[in-house]
């Protein structure tokens, strides 16, 4: 049932450039973070440069767990996007208003639903994999919810859970379902792919908001996300679409394929990352969590990673496998 | 080694995040009491505590619920030291608040829940008047409020399975027991000072 087998980090040329790449990138980080700390002098400055390094030294931890799961296989990586998809479950349901009578649901989501969801990955089981949360757990959480006799805000109740349910474990599960894709001519370079995906979307994140601090000047939506500006974006996503095509020798994609797909994962990751500072301002908050210094919470840092993965995963579903029966 | 594992353990699997607005975590003498909603509420704000202050700080439990089974005595007893108090045969030979002020000693902090009982939301009930009888006999104490956010949630009173939400702990102001002041007005005052907490 499981076709791919683990890909080993040594066996793959290509993953070993990116992971060295990626390395430099955070040495360098890492240096200017120094020297930019040693320059500065006025408070506000000293405070974003203290801010950058927490942020630096955040992703070398980041980095190095996801290198090392991934470096174990395809159950290492599973198991550290299921953990992810818990934690940024709890932030997100920790923030919305719950009534004791959603107890028994909210143990669903947890404990059975989001452990479903992963496994349905771990066994290679695509039909519950897409149907899972959209289908069954729309079925089931009301049903729960309704059970208890409760009917307070009974719709909002139920959406919320089915949001937080959708937004952090369905959308996040579409990234390393990328290891069960079964590519023609790319057998057992998914790890890879997924390694791809994970640099586009945090690169960009990473370039958006360099491009914001240097140039950001016009805001584009004042009233949820202030440090976003147009400026940021721009630069952010047209600097990643270039990476990603540059990076095309790591993808099944072709170069210009690479690029629209960048460009693609780079436009839904901003959306996602700006719904989500929606979600946290209509509950007064300004991050989801406190676990990464310098970034909020988990589901601070994935946001844009749940946006931008089911069009990944998607656009590469369809272009680029043999989808049976189509 | 065990309590700041355990401790770690615990803040992992609550997301518990504390927050000092009223003082900061100091070593001196203190009476802990917080609001309770749920038998997570002493493991959780035992756990919050800096290990060092951890360490000098007993909970006040509930014999009934505490001394129920040997694995919640073995929790009670060897993993924070809690004192078993008897809430439902109170005789003078035998009195809760003896206890306590045994376990204050001199050097010692404890964790109070004065409602008595869980409560099932996130108001704060009105005191027993424990809390006023310790005072009387230790007043150089500080009382130090202590508010529990969320752990209704976490495990409601009446359900057995706990559901992994984040919780948060305020340390609010402390107060002292005034000069002639009565049971009234001080079970009236620190109940405020722990609901006015809830609003921050």
């Amino acid at each position: 049932m499981n076709p791919i087998l683990p890909q080993h980090l040594p066996e793959d040329p290509g993953l070993v450039a990116l992971v060295v790449g990626v390395l430099v990138l955070l040495v360098l980080a890492t240096v200017i973070g120094t020297i930019l700390r040693r320059q500065v002098s006025s408070e506000a400055a000293v405070a974003t440069v203290a801010n950058l390094n927490a942020r630096i030294r955040a992703w070398w931890v980041m980095v190095a767990v996801f290198l090392t799961l991934l470096l174990v296989g395809r159950d290492g990586t599973l198991v550290l996007f299921g953990i992810l998809s818990f934690l940024a479950l709890r932030e997100f349901i920790s923030l919305i208003p719950m009534r004791l009578a959603d107890h028994r649901a909210m143990f669903w989501v947890f404990f059975v639903l989001t452990p479903l969801q992963y496994w349905s990955i771990h066994v290679a089981w695509y039909g519950l994999f897409i149907a899972l949360i959209p289908v069954l757990a729309l079925l089931v959480i009301p049903s729960r919810i309704v059970a208890t006799g409760d009917g307070v805000d009974f719709l909002s109740r139920t959406a919320n859970l089915q949001w937080a349910l959708m937004v952090c474990v369905y959308c996040v599960s579409h990234a390393p379902a990328i290891l069960m894709l079964q590519i023609p001519g790319f057998d057992g370079q998914n790890a890879k792919l997924l390694f791809y995906f994970v640099l586009l979307v945090q690169l960009s994140d990473v370039l958006q908001y360099v491009w914001g601090k240097l140039l950001g000047q016009r805001a584009i939506s004042p009233t949820i996300s202030p440090n976003k500006t147009w400026e940021g974006f721009w630069g952010g996503v047209l600097c990643t679409t270039g990476i990603g095509a540059a990076l095309h020798w790591a993808t099944p994609f072709s170069p210009g394929a690479a690029a629209l797909i960048a460009l693609a994962t780079c436009f839904f990751g901003f959306l996602g990352g700006l719904t989500m500072s929606a979600i946290k301002r209509g509950f007064g908050v300004k991050d989801y969590g406190t676990l990464i210094e310098g970034h909020g919470g988990v589901l601070d840092r994935l946001d844009s990673v749940c946006f931008a993965a089911p069009i990944f995963f998607h656009i590469t579903r369809y272009f680029y496998t043999v989808i049976p029966g189509l | 080694m065990k309590s700041p594992l355990m401790a770690c353990l615990v803040r992992l699997a609550t997301g518990v995040t504390a927050r000092w607005v009223g003082c900061g975590p100091a070593l001196c003498q203190r009476i802990y009491f917080a609001n309770h909603t749920s038998h997570l509420d002493t493991l959780v704000l035992w756990a919050v505590l800096p290990t060092a202050v951890r360490e000098h700080t007993r909970p006040i439990a509930a014999r009934d619920y505490w001394g129920a089974n040997a694995v919640r005595r073995c929790v009670a007893q060897s993993l924070f030291n809690a004192v078993l108090v008897d809430r439902k045969r109170i005789c003078a030979h035998d009195h809760p608040v003896e206890h306590m002020v045994e376990a204050l000693g001199t050097t010692n902090s404890i964790i109070l829940f004065p409602e008595g009982e869980r409560t099932p939301g996130p108001e704060v009930a009105p005191f027993k008047s424990g809390i006023w009888h310790l005072a009387r006999q230790r007043p150089e104490m500080e009382l130090v409020p202590v508010y529990l956010e969320n752990l209704n949630q976490i495990l409601p009173k009446g359900e057995f399975l706990p559901v992994p939400l984040l919780c948060r702990a305020t340390f609010g102001q402390p107060i002292h027991l005034q000069p002639g002041e009565g049971k009234t007005d001080f079970l009236h005052r620190t109940r405020n000072a722990l609901d006015q907490l809830r609003q921050t």
